[in-house]
């Protein structure tokens, strides 16, 4: 359901983790954004994610939206990475009834959604289990 | 500013309902709560609506449902935060009213959302997420409230038979209401056997696909004195507040911080605080949700929505009923028509009229209708006068 532009503007999100730390307070924003929410700050460093973290809490979506219907079950989580922000993200190449709060995991770079409206298959990350 | 009241109200049942037009259900509640307002005119109208474009294919609806009223070309506004549209629609004309600029204004929700598939409408409900880092990783709307769920049960011990109780009693409820989409009642087994959507949202967890309307007219308070002799629906209270789009950058993933904002304004507004409150409509789009939102609203201690709710105190009966039309849950939830229905019921309990679901000696009440997974919330707090 994306568009090619729309896809393309993500890519240094979606392919290498890229956000902004605010260089006054030193927030990080993941996408980078114009002004820091914590202190109005307006000048930012480009940082990388790391690409570790722990799972804070997490689903498995068994009733799937228009072009991830294919895949249900699947499941998604949100993941504190490592001394950093929590990010949103599948988890797979486990199996989804034994996840639980407080997995390690790690982030891979995966296909996320193939044919969207543009036809474009859209890569992305997705986290697997960190062992 | 101006006192706002509420003269008439209006809806009808709601469902799937495949032979009847997205401009028809509106035109329908528009003209009940015309009718009961004894109005021969309306300067302004408002509209809620989550998306037009996506469940039916429409949009520039201020214009179009407008011209079905036949009232010739007055003001048309189509408002949208996503679950929280027919609130905000709400709040606009009251605050059109409020300021002066208006004196009869029809505020209404819609959305029909059984023109497509289950598919499509589940697409459609999760734009209201953050579709570029939540909807891009197929996370829906039960999936992401599954995951505040599972933040709530772990931190608080909120069991998975307590979060059941919230459906168990607004199916009670709703069973009382005519209007009602689903007003069988339902066992907590039922609900914890009923199929998985988003790990631990089950079925009956979740609020339902839903094809509906409803619509208020407000006037200014001093206007309706001089008609009748009341008693009057006084607007008392109309808060506002928002909060992270997406789940993930939320300090506290199991808490509604734009409910306590907005609860907190509105309680300031009206010098009145939870305890004062006979009853409440709060947005219970999944059991999570009401648990939560009545800890944001201050009915519940934090963490303790899950206990309050099973000990019955948020019943019918109980000391502060949540919910008696029956809620999202069992009344159905048509996205842009749930927060002007919240006021449908306020007022029709504020003066008495709800038969067999009737709060005893209702005299405040308070709306909270939240868009998303609470990135925005609309509150109002209301009185009879
Ligand atoms: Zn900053």
């Amino acid at each position: 359901m994306i568009g090619l532009a729309r896809h393309w503007r993500e890519i240094p999100q979606r392919y290498r983790y890229e956000a902004a730390r605010c260089d006054k307070c030193s927030a990080v924003y993941f996408p980078p954004r114009l002004v820091c929410s914590k202190c109005r700050g307006r000048e930012f460093t480009k940082t990388v994610l790391p690409q570790t973290g722990k799972v804070e809490t997490f689903t498995v979506i068994r009733v799937a939206p228009t072009g991830f219907t294919d895949e249900a079950p699947y499941a998604v989580a949100v993941v504190k990475l490592d001394d950093s922000i929590r990010v949103m993200a599948q988890v797979v190449d486990c199996e989804v009834e034994k996840l639980a709060i407080g997995d390690r995991v790690r982030l891979e770079f995966r296909k996320v959604q193939q044919d969207g409206e543009a036809g474009a298959i859209c890569y992305g990350y997705k986290f697997v289990p960190e062992a | 500013m101006r006192e706002v009241a509420v003269i008439g109200v209006g809806m009808n049942k709601w469902g799937e309902l495949w032979e009847k037009s997205h401009r028809t259900i509106w035109t329908e509640a528009a003209l009940k709560a015309i009718d009961e307002a004894k109005v021969d005119r309306v300067d302004a109208m408002v509209v809620g609506c989550m998306s037009g474009g996506l469940f039916v294919g429409q949009e520039h609806l201020g214009a179009l449902l407008a011209e079905q009223l036949g009232m010739g070309p007055i003001p048309g506004t189509r408002v949208e935060s996503a679950c929280a549209s027919g609130g905000l629609a709400f709040r606009q004309a009251y605050l059109a009213v409020a300021s002066g600029m208006h004196d009869i204004v029809l505020a209404t929700g819609v959305e029909k959302m059984t023109d497509v598939d289950g598919g499509a409408a589940t697409f459609a409900l999760s734009t209201a997420a953050d579709q570029e880092y939540e909807g891009f990783h197929g996370v829906t709307f039960p999936g992401l409230y599954a995951m505040m769920a599972r933040v709530h049960m772990q931190r608080y011990g909120t069991t998975r038979e307590q979060l059941a109780q919230v459906a168990v009693k607004n199916h009670a409820h709703g069973s009382l209401n005519p209007n009602a989409q689903f007003p069988m009642k339902v066992t907590a087994q039922q609900v914890m056997s009923s199929a998985m959507v988003a790990d631990p949202m089950r079925l009956l967890d979740c609020s339902p696909v839903t094809d509906g309307a409803a619509a208020a007219v407000l006037v200014p308070l001093e206007w309706a004195r001089k008609r009748s002799s009341g008693p009057f629906i006084r607007v008392a209270a109309s808060a506002h507040a928002t909060d992270t789009i997406a789940l993930h950058d939320r300090e506290d993933m199991a808490f509604l911080g734009s409910t306590a904002k907005a609860a907190e304004q509105a309680y300031k507004q009206a010098h009145i605080g939870p305890s004062d409150l006979s009853f409440c409509e709060a947005h219970d789009c999944f059991t999570i949700s009401e648990v939560m939102v009545i800890e944001a609203l201050g009915i519940a201690e934090r963490g303790q929505g899950g206990k309050l709710t099973a000990s019955g105190y948020t019943a019918l009966d109980g000391k502060i009923p949540v919910n008696p039309s029956g809620g999202l849950k069992s009344k159905g939830h048509p996205v842009g028509a749930t927060g002007v229905a919240q006021v449908f019921e306020v007022v029709e309990q504020l003066r008495g009229a709800c038969g067999a679901r009737q709060v005893k000696n209702a005299r405040w009440a308070l709306t909270q209708n939240m868009g998303g997974t609470g990135a925005s919330t609309v509150i109002h707090l209301f009185e009879r006068v």
